[in-house]
């Protein structure tokens, strides 16, 4: 009677298993797999050269906030803050926002000057998948900082089909 | 037409950091979708938005497909003397939205 019931654990589980797996690989509509597949890894670092040429990024200065985890991958809150004085000679010029898996790498590019008066900016993005993103302050002295952040993304934008 | 929100304040006062929120109603179509038929959706979105005071371009944005719908713009500029606060979205298909605040600087 035990090493029946031993035996059907085992089968259950095994089958659990198989039913995950076949759940996992049904949840993407065709058109999304093919969508992430499209994904080129050095996109981002592409975008980033062609945005600010071959300028020395350097790490700090800038923080930028997102929740680590993301419900609707469709609106996710995203705010850009950099430490800078903003004054006539000490200011931020750009700042740039890129993305790693989104068919775009672009997400923002916003001018300031400054007569901004302080450096930060809101906005609501879209992401496609769990991915990383790096914001890039341009400063008018010519110098880059960045600052970049993982996010997990549980539902995608971008990827569905209209209903 | 579009609908547009601006949350300016009313008055301020000189040399103090003033925050702008604006949100404007768009559908930002990513033009990475497909519809039921299989055909991509074309893209349709905001690609510029611009903030200019008494004429001076003081906050400028590109925007790319990755902002979400309706877009929601915050950021901050000087109070530095009375007058009219324009914005501007430009998009595609010939969108375009410009609005106005008044700010009362003391």
């Amino acid at each position: 009677m035990r090493k029946g019931t031993t035996t059907m654990k085992v089968t259950r589980r095994d089958a659990l298993k198989v039913a995950g797996a076949v759940a996992a690989g049904a949840a993407l509509p065709a058109a999304a797999q093919a969508q992430l597949q499209s994904f080129v890894p050095g996109q981002m670092e592409a975008a980033i050269r062609k945005v600010l040429g071959e300028a020395a990024i350097n790490k700090g200065r800038v923080k930028l906030d997102v929740p680590p985890l993301v419900e609707n991958g469709n609106v996710v809150p995203m705010t850009v803050s950099v430490d800078s004085p903003m004054t006539k000679d000490n200011f931020v010029k750009a700042i740039h926002v890129f993305n790693e898996k989104n068919p775009q790498p672009n997400v923002i590019s916003v001018r300031l000057g400054p007569r901004a008066g302080k450096a930060e900016i809101a906005t609501r993005i879209r992401l496609a998948t769990t991915q990383k993103l790096t914001a890039i302050a341009e400063m008018s002295d010519g110098s880059c900082w960045s600052d970049t952040q993982d996010v997990v993304v549980t539902l995608a934008a971008c990827l569905e089909d209209l209903p | 037409m579009s609908r547009a929100l601006i949350n300016v304040p009313k008055s301020a006062r000189r040399g103090q950091v003033i925050e702008i929120k604006t949100l404007i109603s768009h559908v930002m179509e990513s033009g990475f979708r497909h519809g039921t038929n299989g055909k991509d959706i074309p893209r349709d979105i905001i690609t510029s938005f611009s903030c200019r005071y008494n004429g001076e371009e003081v906050f400028a944005a590109q925007l790319f497909p990755a902002i979400a719908a309706n877009p929601f713009i915050t950021f901050h500029t000087v109070a530095t003397e009375s007058g009219t606060l324009a914005f501007q979205w430009i998009g595609d298909n010939g969108f375009e939205v410009t609005e106005e605040a008044k700010i009362v600087v003391e």
